[in-house]
């Protein structure tokens, strides 16, 4: 892989998580509402899945979504502004936290109800085989999603029309506040995939090259008309569910034992000793992650709020 | 003009708007090799292939989910629910999916889709299968509901819905697909959001649609020996509802009935009389009547379910008490 490559890819990690840490200031100022849900440690995760992918495959994931934001393209100003509601947001200031997308970029959202955007991934999967594309719909979500009925229906469908959509669970070892094996009767989630003869793997989400590597395999396997893949990474989220999470669920020494396994950290190391990357590049890096947040910030403080007569547009096409 | 029946109509307009257009196709139960329940898409399967009548897995999310998603890509699906009862286990994605991606997401998204669904009772499929749950859906911004009651009105509301980039659910009713009307030669479209006179008449409004459109009918026949004469107003789409019609007529007739086969409570006959007291309330010479089914689950027994369900006879003697 180009070097520009993985300085782009450690760039998007940085990126989300201060990003994530600045919204999390900006929520506690009051300034973002409703929920948020921050990506803070899982940043690996889409990003080394989303390197692999080409501009004509699809990106859908649920609600915890700043991180495929990112990972897509779409510049922290915007992402920014639709955090704060404003019109200048990818979304208009409509969707908030839990609803960016950018069709432009091939992004489908951010979807808030567990596991219903998985019928609808396959959906895209299907328009993309109908029309002769090969484009390929990667679809993520978490653990708790694969116990609800639209999991097994959209999987099970996937399988049986051949879809080429890349199935991946974030396993990042609670459903909310409950730990994957108290909800779920297999805590070894992929193999829930061979219930629908898909094959699948297991993969650590916190190592950004690891995720990456099998992305890449995976991909051109479900582009060369294999049907689906189940991914499922491992990984961990520092934060809470979402803010205001009293994590009365686990314990702090877990916390600090997964941090040891920092994603950035990880990968900080693997550039710097293994691919002769100077530190000072990389904290150009970012240093220049930290003045484009800062520029984005004002970008989305400054923004205008939409206008009363968005109330009434975008509910028809006709 | 040719004469034919509801199913014929509807069969027509799938099959037209499949030759004029690629990106059109069905998905659903039993659509395909056993040609739908309702044999609505008979020789379909034969004829456009297996990759544009889709059978599906029992498994209505993922029926209306593969829907949007493919309708997100360009496409046109037309899914059906084999009834309107179980699109309550895909209410999510038709409700809080289809009906509000394009707004959440600040109007990138376009959802080209039509959901075919018939419901209704009178067949004796018990309290799960024989349900009018139309102002449930109706109740949802985002969200076109569209339910013909002739076979005029079903293949050219068919066809707009099925060219409209909009999520519509096109409830249909069951015990109407063999009923007959006229329907015009060739290629027609009716406007989607356009209620209208399907019978003149000066001395009472009766407000309509679907099976209740042939109810009321009926009442009126028996009505007119008596000298009186109903203007019925079908609504054929109850959202986006167009109100003129029926208060232009009110205006007129200054006495309505409202007609309708789902539960009374919060229904459809609920929201017509709300809007007529609120824009017309001076010209209210009775108070505003409505029928509706008896607020029970549907019961098996013929005999039970028939006066459960609203009659010709009621639609006549609500007539004549806001006279």
């Amino acid at each position: 892989m180009e070097k520009s490559k993985y300085l782009e890819m450690y760039r998007q990690m940085v990126m989300i998580r201060r990003l994530e840490e600045e919204a999390a200031q900006l929520y506690q100022q009051g300034k973002i509402g409703g929920f948020l849900h921050l990506y803070i440690g899982q940043e690996a995760v889409s990003t080394g899945l989303i390197a692999a992918r080409k501009p004509q495959d699809r990106v859908i994931t649920a609600y915890r979504d700043h991180g495929v934001a990112i990972n897509v393209g779409i510049p922290a100003r915007q992402v920014m502004a639709e955090l704060l509601g404003k019109a200048t947001g990818m979304s208009k200031g409509k969707g908030g936290s839990m609803h960016m997308a950018d069709v432009t970029k091939n992004f489908w959202g951010g979807h808030a109800v567990v596991g219903a955007h998985l019928p609808i991934a396959a959906g895209l999967a299907l328009g993309d085989q109908y029309q002769g594309n090969d484009g390929v719909t990667l679809c993520m979500f978490g653990d708790g999603a694969t116990n609800i009925g639209f999991f097994h229906e959209a999987v099970n469908l996937s399988k049986v029309w051949n879809l080429p959509v890349i199935w991946v669970c974030e396993n990042n070892q609670y459903g909310m506040g409950t730990a994957v094996e108290r909800a779920s009767a297999v805590s070894e989630i992929r193999r829930k995939a061979d219930g629908y003869n898909i094959p699948n793997e297991k993969v650590n989400g916190m190592d950004v090259m690891e995720v990456h590597q099998a992305a890449e395999r995976v991909f051109e396997w479900v582009r060369s008309g294999n049907g689906p893949y189940f991914m499922e990474i491992i990984t961990y989220r520092y934060r809470g569910h979402s803010m205001g999470d009293p994590e009365r669920y686990r314990q702090q020494e877990e916390v600090r034992c997964w941090e040891k396994e920092d994603p950035i950290g990880i990968f900080r190391d693997y550039l710097m000793f293994k691919q002769s990357v100077a530190e000072a590049e990389l904290a150009e890096l970012e240093r220049s992650v930290a003045a484009e947040l800062k520029e984005a910030i004002e970008f989305a403080e400054s923004s205008p709020e939409p206008p009363p007569q968005a109330l009434f547009e975008h509910i028809y096409a006709d | 003009m040719a004469r034919i029946t509801m199913r014929e109509a509807i069969s027509q307009a799938l099959w037209e708007e499949m030759e004029r257009d690629e990106r059109v196709f069905i998905l659903g139960e039993e659509v395909g090799v056993w040609g739908g329940t309702y044999a609505v898409t008979k020789g379909f399967y034969d004829h456009f292939g297996e990759k544009r009548v889709r059978d599906t897995p029992i498994a209505e999310s993922a029926i209306i989910g593969a829907a949007i998603g493919a309708a997100l890509t360009g496409l046109r699906p037309v899914a059906e629910m084999m009834t309107i009862n179980f699109a309550f286990t895909a209410f999510d994605h038709i409700v809080n999916e289809a009906a509000k991606l394009r707004y959440m997401f600040g109007g990138q998204f376009t959802l080209p889709m039509v959901i075919r669904a018939p419901g209704g009772g009178g067949r004796q499929l018990g309290a799960t299968h024989s349900q009018t749950p139309d102002a449930v859906f109706a109740h949802f911004p985002g969200l076109k509901v569209v339910s013909p009651g002739t076979p005029e009105d079903a293949k050219g509301l068919l066809k707009a819905s099925i060219r409209s980039d909009d999520p519509i659910l096109f409830i249909e009713h069951a015990t109407l697909y063999q009923v007959r009307g006229e329907v015009p030669e060739g290629d027609y479209v009716t406007p989607i959001g356009k209620s209208k006179v399907q019978r003149p008449g000066k001395h009472v409004t009766v407000v309509t649609y679907s099976k209740m459109l042939d109810v009321s009918f009926k009442a009126a026949d028996l009505l007119a020996q008596e000298g009186i004469e109903v203007e019925i107003v079908d609504l054929r789409t109850l959202r986006p509802l167009d109100m003129e019609p029926v208060l232009e007529s009110f205006k007129k007739t200054n006495r309505a009935v409202i007609v309708e086969e789902g539960w009374r409570s919060y229904g459809v006959g609920a929201e017509i009389a709300a809007r007529i007291y609120e824009e017309a309330f001076d010209y209210a010479d009775a108070p505003i009547k409505r029928v509706a089914q008896a607020e029970v689950p549907l019961p098996y027994n013929r005999t039970l379910e028939q006066m459960a369900l609203p009659q010709v006879i009621d639609v006549v003697n609500a007539v004549k008490e806001v006279l």
